[in-house]
């Protein structure tokens, strides 16, 4: 390794002890950043002249002590599905390609008001639909440990972004699996928060009543600390929780993980996995009752229908939430000569296959004479899986489970095959219709590619797996890793 | 069968929006659309800007339960909106946030005056407005987003109403509920109330429910009884010629040989029901409505125009087409009721009101807000005629003095010297000159013509600018008279 890692906590420590400037800071991540690109494919917009003004202001408040927080001056990067007043936001859809909002995302105004320094706009699959970043409507993002395989998604760039080393921390958005799949495939922590409890304002939206905004980062600890500035009710999200936002390392207890009760979901832990996948999974938690936990096993009985639930009331809710992109307003198509054409050359021309594959699925299952059979059954069983949930946490404090039943797959191993894709999403997938949080952390290695575990908490669990996964990190060091330039070369 | 023997099957919606400060689902003011300059009240959420998420106004659903209370619904003890999805210019985020299967309000009802009688309230609820599109001469079309997401609450029937004037009364009687609350000004003409009606006809006697059309862009009570009886002529036509009505939207359209006349003609013909794919509005969730909030609204409810209109009619013993009259305007009610403390016969303050106040206030623009006679400035005036120190027909010129100075009755008379003129030694004199004036007159009558007589009361009254009490007058004259009769 070049230099040690440029986590959160080590950049706070450089720019409170005067060691480095935000500028200086900035500067190193920009240069880190066009180094590693066009290659790397992580990054949509690289924001420099924006970054290092925030640094300079961020240098000057940093000298006048006024508000420095963990954030201050520390440089981050964002998936390219949050507004950002005068830089474009694309979600990597060509229908938004010159698109700038005249709005932040609030979690954005939030960063900003910490002190934040935003050095770009990452990479995703279009509108956040993909496991592989495969479906950007630019350009795929690469794994950084591996360039022949896919970083996962949809928020692929955030999780490249930190395992190549380029920015602390960045922010991702998970609707399905959409940060803790490439967080373990780029071996980095990722949050999927507690459905409401980051605001979801300016986000462009997936499915709404999945979307929810997460750190990655790391360590757990990083990911705590950015969680604790972007998280709290927000009166323009009138889905966000109204309740207080912890301060959730003060309550770490180091490497001690006595009384905390974990559950093995036993349909987690079926046939389907790669070994090695396995084997990491399980040295872990003999590693977690190393550390003092006890673990049980639980059952979730609808995990089976986690799948056709999921992408039924996603498709359905994505098919109205793209329905704005119609040329009115925000791209408007070279030539029509009236309303209809209009509508169907830009959607045509704008959106990617897979996008229109979900629309029209999802404009299906909400059809009169199909609404029932799908839409609605997927709500009831909706419901079933957040009781299972409730259950299973009237016994332990959270539950342990894969993230994904491979390590990073090849670049076109999946694409051809829709089903296949849709199904290295199964571990994950039933955590957001039931609005709990689930915590990727790494967890080891299998064939040179990271492998990560999830925690899963009841709602507003974040403290539990914070605590879990700190301890976890103080005796392993499998986040430390990072690819080496030999095998990204 | 003839056209006598169809009976039309008429059920209404009504659009009215809530004249909230703020719009639906966000901050932005709802102006006023004949004022205000296009575009200036939006924000990325009624705009549909990517990201952009709705927040419900707490106000408008307020309103909405109140007009459901009036209106006699059951309200529901949650709300709950759905997202209606269609395409089009109007409409920035490709589907309007609405209610589809839990109305704020459902099973109401309301009286109507006169023939309709009752009509049942099938559903009331809460929905955004579209934008507005703005076709220009040169074929482009632009989009005013001022309108966009200001709440409107839809008021849907039963088909219980069989006549134009039957709907005509109750829309008017929904519109008088609407501006008691304070929910809607009811002005038809800046697109704040809209109308849409659904109408069949069937034989007489009979209960079916025959394929109906509806007809649209009802701007205005009159469109909508016209657009009706067209309507139903249409169908009845239709049918005892063979045909068959088919479901459909109807438009208005010019007719080819007389610019001034206009028909109805089907503008869309629905094969199959529109297929809006609502579901849940996931960006709102439901969020239950105590009993507590409902009880409280229900508390704070005025009297409403047809309970008032009752309580007129009884206590001040006005005839049902008066008290309906000084009723179908809140602030106007309120006014009557203030004279009325002031006077002794409320009757006669009804008959100002409705006679010469209505009048003047008319010709001064209809605003009871910039009128400068106050209720207890009318009643004085009354209690000055009342008391006999001004006539009657003096009064009615005094009143438009108030109305033009805001000065008080006693004022005015004095300024004027309109002060009745009153006794013998007031009188005397005038009628003196006026039998001196006219010998043949007084000739005449003492001749045996006695409607003379009332020729010369006529003639004091003129020389007394009609201040002259008409009684003195009267045994003032025969006294003169009888003086001068020759023996």
């Amino acid at each position: 390794m070049a230099h040690p890692p440029l986590t959160l906590a080590r950049a706070t420590e450089l720019l409170r002890t005067r060691q480095a400037s935000s500028v200086e800071l900035t500067k190193q991540c920009l240069a880190r950043v066009h180094a590693a690109e066009p290659n790397l494919g992580a990054f949509l917009s690289i924001t420099e002249e924006h970054a290092l003004k925030q640094a300079r202001a961020a240098d000057e408040r940093i000298a006048r002590g006024d508000n420095v927080g963990p954030l201050t001056g520390v440089p981050y990067a964002v998936k390219d599905c949050l507004n950002t007043v005068g830089l474009r936001t694309t979600c990597a859809s060509k229908i938004l390609r010159d698109y700038v909002s005249p709005y932040d995302a609030t979690v954005i105004r939030k960063l900003n008001a910490a002190g934040a320094v935003m050095v770009g706009k990452l990479n995703m699959d279009e509108f956040g639909m993909g496991s592989s970043c495969e479906n950007s409507g630019y350009f795929p993002c690469k794994n950084p440990w591996d360039h022949g395989r896919v970083p996962g998604g949809s928020s692929g760039g955030s999780g490249a972004a930190v395992a190549a080393d380029l920015v602390p921390y960045t922010l991702g958005e998970d609707t399905g699996g959409s940060i803790r799949m490439p967080a373990a495939f780029c071996g980095v922590v990722g949050l999927k928060s507690t459905y409401g409890r980051v605001s979801r304002n300016g986000l462009l939206a997936l499915s709404s009543s999945f979307d929810s905004i997460g750190p990655m980062a790391w360590t757990v600890e990083d990911v705590a600390q950015v969680t604790r500035v972007i998280a709290g009710r927000d009166p323009l999200d009138s889905t966000s929780l109204d309740a207080p936002v912890p301060d959730y390392a003060a309550q770490f207890t180091g490497a001690d993980l006595k009384g905390v009760r974990l559950g093995m979901p036993k349909e987690y832990f079926t046939e389907g996995m790669q070994p090695g996948v396995a084997k990491a999974l399980l040295a872990a938690i003999d590693n977690l009752k190393g550390l003092g936990a006890t673990v049980q096993d639980v059952s979730l009985p609808h995990t089976k229908y986690a799948m056709p639930v999921y992408y039924t009331v996603q498709f359905a809710e994505a098919s109205a939430n793209l329905a704005r992109y119609d040329g009115v307003r925000f791209r408007t198509a070279a030539e029509a000569d009236d309303l209809l054409n209009l509508y169907l050359r830009t959607r045509a021309d704008g959106f990617g296959p897979e996008v229109k594959r979900r629309i029209l699925l999802g404009t299906y299952v909400l059809s009169v004479g199909h609404y029932d059979a799908y839409y609605l059954k997927a709500q009831q069983v909706r419901e079933l899986m957040r009781q299972d949930f409730d259950k299973a946490f009237e016994s332990c404090d959270a539950l342990i489970t894969p993230v994904a039943p491979t390590t990073a797959f090849k670049f076109g191993e999946k694409s051809a095959d829709p089903l296949a894709m849709y199904l290295s999403d199964i571990y994950v997938t039933a955590v957001n219709p039931s609005g709990v949080p689930g915590l990727s952390v790494p967890c080891g290695f299998a064939d040179g590619l990271p492998v990560g575990m999830q925690l899963i908490g009841p709602r507003l669990g974040e403290p539990t797996l914070f605590r879990i996964g700190h301890a976890y990190q103080q005796s392993t060091d499998w986040h430390l890793r990072r690819p080496n330039s030999e095998t990204t070369a | 069968m003839t056209a006598t023997d169809f009976e039309p099957v008429i059920g209404l919606e009504i659009h009215a929006e809530l004249q909230t400060r703020s719009k639906m689902f966000c901050g932005c003011p709802v102006l006023d659309p004949l004022v205000s300059e296009p575009n200036v009240a939006v924000c990325p959420v009624c705009v549909g800007l990517p990201g952009a998420l709705p927040v419900a106004n707490r106000r408008a659903v307020e309103l909405g339960i109140s007009v459901g209370l009036a209106l006699n619904c059951q309200i529901r003890d949650f709300l709950a909106f759905a997202r209606k999805n269609y395409f089009y210019p109007d409409l920035p985020k490709g589907y309007q946030i609405s209610q589809h299967e839990y109305p704020i309000a459902f099973n109401g009802h309301i009286d109507v005056p006169g023939p309709t009688g009752r009509v049942r309230i099938r559903r009331a609820h809460l929905e955004e407005d579209t934008a507005k599109l703005v076709h220009a001469s040169d074929g482009t079309t632009l989009v005013d987003f001022n309108r966009s997401s200001v709440p409107l609450f839809e008021i849907v029937t039963e088909p219980d109403i069989h006549s134009a004037e039957g709907a005509m009364a109750y829309a008017s009687a929904v519109r008088d509920v609407l501006r008691y609350l304070g929910a809607n000004s009811g002005d038809m003409e800046k697109g704040v109330l809209r109308l849409e009606a659904n109408v069949s006809v069937r034989e007489r006697g009979t209960t079916d429910l025959n394929t109906r059309t509806e007809i649209k862009n009802l701007n205005s009570f009159s469109s909508l009884g016209r657009g009706i009886e067209l309507e139903v002529q249409r169908q009845i036509a239709l049918i005892l010629s063979g045909g068959k009505v088919r479901q459909a939207t109807m438009g208005w359209e010019q007719a080819e040989n007389d610019r001034d006349r206009v028909k109805l003609v089907e503008q869309r013909i629905k094969e199959n029901a529109d297929d809006y794919r609502y579901f849940p509005e996931p960006d709102l969730r439901p969020v239950p409505v105590s009993r507590e909030w409902v009880a409280r609204l229900r508390l704070e409810l005025p009297e409403l125009p047809t309970a008032r209109a009752d309580r007129f009619r009884t206590a001040f013993g006005l005839s049902a087409a008066d008290a309906e009259l000084l009723t179908a305007d809140r602030a106007l009610g309120d006014y009557f009721e203030a004279v009325v403390r002031g006077v002794s016969t409320p009757k006669v303050a009804a008959n100002w009101m409705l006679g010469e106040f209505m009048r003047l206030l008319n010709e001064g623009g209809g605003e009871l807000s910039s009128v400068k006679v106050t209720a207890d400035a009318l009643a004085e005036l009354i209690r000055e005629v009342e008391q006999g120190n001004v006539t009657p027909s003096s009064a009615k010129s005094v009143l438009a003095d108030m109305f033009a100075s805001g000065e008080r009755a006693p004022a005015v008379i004095a300024r004027r010297g309109l002060t009745t003129l009153r006794g013998a030694d007031a009188l005397t004199p005038v009628a003196e000159k006026i039998v001196t004036d006219n010998p043949a007159q007084v000739a005449q009558y003492f001749a045996g013509k006695e409607n003379v007589f009332q020729w010369l009361v006529g003639q004091i009254m003129k020389a007394t600018k009609g201040q002259a009490d008409a009684q003195q007058t009267r045994t003032t004259l025969q006294a003169v008279l009888e003086a001068r009769r020759p023996k």
